[in-house]
């Protein structure tokens, strides 16, 4: 689906990158830990936080994310908006909590960038 | 493991080299240097994955230097087969590299959690995007680790 659609489904406000919502999304990962979004998010999805610090940008910059939706309406810090006008990353706000963002683009056909993480239970 | 090598070791055929101070102990410029690397390395126009991961594992030192250390500094080399980062630092160093590298092993602060840092992923995330990963440390002195991402 595209950005537009998304920030329809969740009511989103559009801090950064209105010229951008035709772009195409599949995949989300959702955390509030940058240190495991380094380590497990996909490039190309979206990064649903409820952190608005700078450095979600950062993170969503080296893991080449498409877009950062910011859930339980927190808004983006200022320095957090210029650093994301600057490298081209969409930002989304939505009131919903982490749960109710994920179900929602989840039942419209978003998927996790990944299902599972860490061993299986077999290799244990 | 502890005695790994000198960062002084001879790279062959190096067609680039940049260092970046990193200020230690405060976020206010951290992932800065990383975002550098990443446009260095595109104005290259080397592979889009390798370029991920080396912008990766520069953003996840950089944590570690604005983290921990005092001050660093991380240098980006390039040969024709390798892209190659040293992240070297001032600082409290690492007392049980062993037990760092492992998932979950943290001993991050509240503020450091605050960014959303401190999961204990950082070193076994740098080496899990990296083709070669070395690490040195004293306690007292600090670290260097040295990076290398196949082209």
């Amino acid at each position: 689906m595209t950005l537009r659609e998304v920030k329809e489904i969740l009511n989103a406000e559009v801090y950064v990158g209105y010229d951008q919502l035709g772009m195409e999304v599949k995949t989300a990962f959702g955390a509030d830990l940058m240190s495991d979004v380094l380590a497990f998010a996909k490039a190309g999805s979206l990064l649903l936080t409820g952190l608005t610090n700078p450095q979600i940008v950062r993170t969503s910059d080296v893991l080449d994310i498409a877009a950062i939706i910011i859930v339980r309406g927190k808004r983006p810090l200022p320095e957090t908006i210029r650093l994301a006008e600057e490298l081209k990353i969409p930002i989304l706000g939505t009131k919903y909590i982490l749960f109710e963002t994920a179900g929602r683009l989840y039942e419209k056909g978003i998927v996790g960038c990944v299902e599972t993480v860490g061993k299986t239970n077999e290799s244990n | 493991m502890k005695q790994s090598a000198k960062q002084t070791n001879q790279i062959e055929n190096i067609i680039f080299e940049k260092s970046f101070p990193v200020e230690g102990k405060t976020f206010k410029n951290a992932g800065n240097v990383s975002t550098q690397v990443k446009a260095i390395l595109q104005e290259m126009f080397l592979p889009a994955e390798e370029i991920r991961r080396a912008a990766i594992v520069t953003y996840e030192a950089e944590i570690n230097i604005c983290s921990y250390a005092e001050h660093g500094v991380i240098t980006l080399r390039l040969t024709p087969e390798k892209i190659i980062i040293d992240s070297t630092d001032k600082g409290q160093g690492i007392a049980d590299i062993k037990l760092a590298m492992e998932e979950g092993y943290s001993t991050a602060t509240r503020k450091i959690w605050q960014m959303g840092f401190g999961a204990g992923m950082g070193l076994s995330n740098m080496k899990k995007y990296s083709d070669s990963f070395e690490i040195s440390s004293e306690v007292g002195i600090g670290t260097n680790i040295r990076m290398m991402i196949n082209i």
